[in-house]
């Protein structure tokens, strides 16, 4: 097995922070997502939407700028951007689920190649888990884009034909940014966008549980 | 004009009995009924129903009541990583669990306050939340039914009230204090700051008095973890 170059979790951060478009309403799930808004390209102003009922996120607050009634969905403290806007619980998962989200990224445990989602619960984990907003955000984001690894640390693919984890969701994934290369979920299949730079396909497949499709040979990632 | 501020935060819980299905709010660290939280674990009520997004972080939040062996079934989202006396008594089958999409908390609780008898779903088709519940397809779409979460109490917290109870919140402390104000049959809430009626712009009510039915003034602990 080749020990070629993987991106960085900043650098998956990075390049799924292109994928955000100008102005759009966009929730940041945790992991890899949060670090998402450190990453944006500089012509681009997204609304970040934090499901404790807060639009308007900014950057997360400064030492002595803490106030613990302003914290996002990681219990961090941050700060708001002008035009901000507070609401409660039930408004900020109305948001999510329906439709009115233009993004919404998510961690992943496990993709399928139909998008099918499993990121909430780890088989034979201890204690109880717990599902959060994940749900609700993927039955109802336009569109949904899960940045993880591409395999486990053991090296086990995780995008795999029929998910093994428990499920967040059925057929909701559209974009997957991996640590190798970038994947959309299409009917017809898992299609290669991007591929990390140094990888082929054929090496990229080994390491991937479901059938890739490639539309000619598909570009390195590059960053922005 | 019907009184309902209370002196005491142990008069305001004081008829609560054994069993009861309770409310908390809260979120994040924000807007959880702390002191009413601790003046139920001086009462002692037992077998309580809680139903609340999180378990308690440590001591604080729901934790001191878990520690104290006083909840025996919670409806909750994301218990948290830091609720060791919940996951202590879950473990122990002290407790029992049942876990909802966090949106679908809400919404079942607003069924409840809305007289909705229940709910069709797209959320949790095809995951663990959907065993046992019904399915059917609407719009070409899988749904599942979810029924409402009714409360006979609801503990939650707020910034200012009138002395009618027209109520406005902090930042992000509303969370999910408004929704179960109006899904419990009666609702406590405490608050930083009583003001005279009128002294709240009607346009600035966020939770409307008609839902609030208990408040008292709480200048204790704020945070609780």
């Amino acid at each position: 097995m080749p020990d070629k170059p993987r991106l960085t979790r900043e650098q998956i951060a990075h390049r799924a922070a292109m994928e955000l478009p100008d102005g759009a309403y966009v929730n940041l799930g945790w992991g890899i997502p949060n670090l998402i808004a450190d990453y944006l390209p500089k012509n681009v102003e997204v609304y970040f939407h934090s499901e404790n009922g807060i639009l308007g996120m900014g950057r997360r607050a400064r030492p002595g700028e803490e106030d613990y009634d302003l914290v996002d969905a990681m219990k961090v403290p941050v700060t708001l951007i002008p035009g901000a806007s507070f609401f409660h619980q039930a408004d900020a998962h109305l948001m999510s689920r329906g439709g009115h989200l233009d993004v919404a990224v998510l961690g992943g445990f496990q993709v399928s190649e139909k998008g099918d989602l499993a990121n909430w619960k780890i088989p034979g984990a201890k204690g109880s888990g717990g599902i959060g907003g994940a749900m609700d955000i993927a039955a109802g984001a336009k569109k949904l884009i899960v940045c993880m690894e591409h395999t486990t640390r053991e090296g086990s693919p995780k995008i795999v034909r029929q998910c093994t984890y428990p499920l967040t969701g059925l057929a909701c994934v559209d974009t997957l940014v991996t640590d190798l290369a970038v994947i959309d979920v299409k009917p017809e299949g898992l299609i290669l966008r991007e591929i990390a730079s140094g990888w082929d396909i054929e090496g990229l497949q080994k390491l991937t549980g479901a059938p890739l499709m490639s539309l000619g040979r598909a570009p390195e990632i590059k960053f922005l | 004009m019907r009184n309902k501020i209370h002196p005491t935060l142990d008069s305001a819980v004081g008829d609560i009995r054994d069993g009861a299905r309770i409310m908390f709010g809260g979120f994040g660290g924000a807007g959880f009924p702390n002191n009413l939280i601790q003046a139920l674990a001086r009462k002692g009520t037992k077998d309580i129903t809680a139903i609340s997004n999180n378990c308690g972080t440590r001591d604080g939040e729901l934790g001191l009541m878990f520690k104290n062996g006083q909840i025996r079934h919670v409806i909750a989202s994301f218990p948290g990583p830091h609720s060791n006396y919940f996951q202590e008594k879950l473990a122990a089958k002290k407790v029992t669990l049942e876990l909802v999409p966090q949106g679908i908390l809400c919404e079942r609780m607003r069924a409840a306050a809305a007289g909705l008898c229940a709910f069709y779903t797209t959320v949790g088709v095809g995951t663990e939340v959907a065993a046992g519940k019904e399915e059917r397809t609407i719009e070409g779409k899988r749904c599942i039914l979810e029924m409402p979460i009714h409360a006979d109490y609801a503990l939650i917290k707020a910034e200012t009230a009138d002395e009618l109870g027209n109520l406005t919140y902090r930042l992000a402390a509303r969370n999910f204090n408004p929704i179960m104000a109006m899904a419990a049959t009666t609702t406590i809430v405490e608050v930083d700051e009583i003001v005279p009626v009128g002294a709240i712009k009607p346009e600035h009510v966020v939770t409307p008095a008609i839902f609030v039915h208990r408040i008292v003034q709480a200048k204790g602990v704020r945070y609780a973890g």
